[in-house]
C-alpha cells in the first residue's frame, strides 16, 4: 500500500509562494488548522485562496490574512472578517466575490470535468457583468467557467491510510467538493483510521483522490 | 413590542408545517422562537444541515455543527449533513419552501439589495443570491426605516441582489406584498395607521379598501397555530 502520510512540516514545503490553493472549511468551521498554521510558520506569500469565506481575525483562514500570507482571493463572503475588507480597499489583496452556490458548482465543474456550469443567480446583477448569458429551452443562465488550484488543502473527520475520507456534521461544506479539484489533494484529519473501518457506503471521499495525509504527529 | 418581536412574530405566522425554510443571519434568526410548539417546520443551513435547533447547553455542543455564522448550534433527531453543493443544489433547484432574509433595500419592483454599499461595506453575497433566485418564496424581514430613512424605495441605490420580485415585505409597521402592479400594503402593526405607513416609505403604496391589522396578538407569545387559518 502507498503510504501517504506525511509531516504538517513535509507537506506545506511542498507549497510554493504564489500557488493557488483550496481551502476547505465555513467560517473556520472544517478548516485544516494545522496546515494553515504551518503556512503561517513558514511564511508562504502571495498565495491565491479560493475558499467560502475568511473567517474572522485570529481563526482559521483568517490566520493567513492575519500573516499577509494572501494576494488574491475568490471568496463568497468577507463580512465577518474586518480586516479582509481593510486589506482589500488598501489595494493589498485582489478580492473576487462569488455567490456561494456559485462557487461550489465552480469547484465541482474544475473537478468533475465540465467547461464551466449554468445558473440563474447573478443574473442582471453585477455578478454577470462580463459574462456570457446563454439561452436554454426560453430560460437565461449565466456561464459560470471552472475553478481549478495547485493544492486542495481540506480537513475530515475521519481518514484511513489509504486516503477513504469521512466528514462530520457542517465540518464538511467545500472539503468534499475541492478533494477532486486540485492537482494535489492534502487531507488534514481528526482521526486516521486502519482500512477498513470506515465502510465503503460511508466513504464520502474516495481514497484515489488524496495524495497526502497529515500524520498525528510532527 | 419591541420592532424585532413584530417582525418576528409576523414572519413566523408564514410558516405552514413540513416545510423547508433558509433563515439569514440577523433578524430572521428569531423567527423560530415564536412557531406554535405543534408546528414542524425543517430548518436549513447552507453550510451543510437540514434540521437546525437551537444551541444545546455548552456541554452539549459540537464543534462541527454550527450555522452559517460560526456559532454553535443543535439539530433534530433525523437531521441530515449535506456538502456545499446539495446544499445549493436544495437552493437553487426548487427544494426550498421559503428563505427569509434581511434587507438593505426594496423597491416598486420587488427587487431587493442586500449585499453590498459599494465603497462603505463589502461583506458579500455569501448565499443571498442563490437564496433569493432559487427559494419558491423570499421573505424580506427588515425594520421599515434606517437613520430615518425609508428603505422601501421608488428604485434600489444600491446593487441588486436578484432581479426576482420577492413574494414579501415584513417591517415593524407593516406587511407589504411586491405584485406585477407595485407594492400593495396588505397589513399595519397593531397601533401603526395607514397614514404612518405611508409617511414612512418612499416608495408608492397601493392601498386596498381593507388593511387589517397584524394577527401577532399584544404580547411576545408566539400565536397559537389556530389563529393562522
Amino acid at each position: 500500500m502507498i503510504d501517504k502520510a506525511i509531516s504538517c512540516l513535509n507537506a506545506v514545503e511542498m507549497i510554493p509562494d504564489g500557488a493557488v490553493l483550496m481551502i476547505g472549511g465555513f467560517m473556520g468551521v472544517g478548516t485544516p488548522n494545522r496546515i494553515i498554521d504551518e503556512l503561517v510558520r513558514q511564511g508562504r506569500k502571495n498565495l491565491t485562496v479560493i475558499s467560502n469565506d475568511t473567517a474572522r481575525p485570529g481563526v482559521g483562514i483568517g490566520k493567513l490574512i492575519d500573516a499577509n500570507a494572501i494576494s488574491k482571493l475568490i471568496v463568497t463572503h468577507i463580512g465577518t472578517n474586518p480586516i479582509t475588507g481593510k486589506k482589500m480597499i488598501a489595494g493589498e489583496i485582489e478580492v473576487d466575490l462569488c455567490p456561494q452556490g456559485t462557487l461550489a458548482e465552480r469547484i465541482r465543474a474544475g473537478g468533475y470535468g465540465l467547461g464551466g456550469v449554468l445558473t440563474p443567480t447573478g443574473l442582471g446583477t453585477t455578478v454577470a457583468d462580463g459574462k456570457r448569458v446563454i439561452e436554454v429551452d426560453g430560460k437565461q443562465f449565466l456561464l459560470e467557467t471552472p475553478l481549478r488550484a495547485d493544492f486542495s488543502l481540506i480537513a475530515a473527520h475521519r481518514s484511513d491510510y489509504r486516503g477513504n475520507l469521512e466528514y462530520s456534521l457542517t465540518a464538511r461544506n467545500f472539503n468534499q467538493v475541492m478533494a477532486m479539484a486540485s492537482k494535489v489533494v492534502i487531507v488534514e484529519p481528526e482521526h486516521i483510521v486502519p482500512v477498513g473501518v470506515i465502510p465503503p457506503d460511508m466513504v464520502a471521499t474516495p481514497f484515489v483522490c488524496v495524495n497526502h495525509i497529515i500524520a498525528r504527529c510532527n | 413590542m419591541d420592532a424585532k418581536v413584530v417582525i418576528a412574530k409576523r414572519v413566523a405566522l408564514e410558516m405552514k408545517d413540513g416545510q423547508l425554510v433558509n433563515l439569514g443571519i440577523g433578524l430572521p434568526t428569531a423567527v423560530p422562537n415564536y412557531l406554535p410548539a405543534n408546528m414542524e417546520v425543517y430548518f436549513q443551513s447552507e453550510n451543510g444541515i437540514i434540521g437546525l435547533a437551537a444551541a444545546p447547553d455548552a456541554a452539549m455542543t459540537d464543534p462541527s455543527l454550527t450555522d452559517a455564522g460560526g456559532g454553535y448550534v443543535g439539530a433534530i433527531p433525523g437531521a441530515a449533513s449535506i456538502d456545499s453543493t446539495v446544499s445549493f443544489g436544495l437552493i437553487r433547484g426548487g427544494h426550498l419552501d421559503v428563505t427569509v432574509l434581511g434587507g438593505l433595500e426594496v423597491d416598486e419592483a420587488g427587487q431587493l439589495a442586500n449585499w453590498v454599499v459599494p465603497g462603505k461595506m463589502v461583506p458579500g453575497m455569501g448565499g443571498a443570491m442563490d437564496l433569493v433566485t432559487g427559494a419558491k418564496r423570499v421573505i424580506v424581514s427588515m425594520v421599515h426605516s434606517a437613520k430615518g430613512k425609508s428603505k422601501i424605495l421608488k428604485k434600489c441605490t444600491l446593487p441588486l441582489t436578484s432581479v426576482r420580485r420577492v413574494d414579501l415585505i415584513v417591517t415593524e409597521l407593516a406587511v407589504i406584498e411586491p405584485t406585477p402592479e407595485g407594492l400593495v400594503l396588505r397589513e399595519v402593526a397593531p397601533g401603526v395607521t395607514v397614514e404612518e405607513v405611508i409617511a414612512a416609505t418612499e416608495a408608492k403604496l397601493i392601498i386596498p379598501k381593507d388593511v387589517p391589522v397584524m394577527a401577532i396578538g399584544t404580547d411576545e407569545a408566539p400565536v397559537a397555530k389556530a389563529a393562522q387559518a
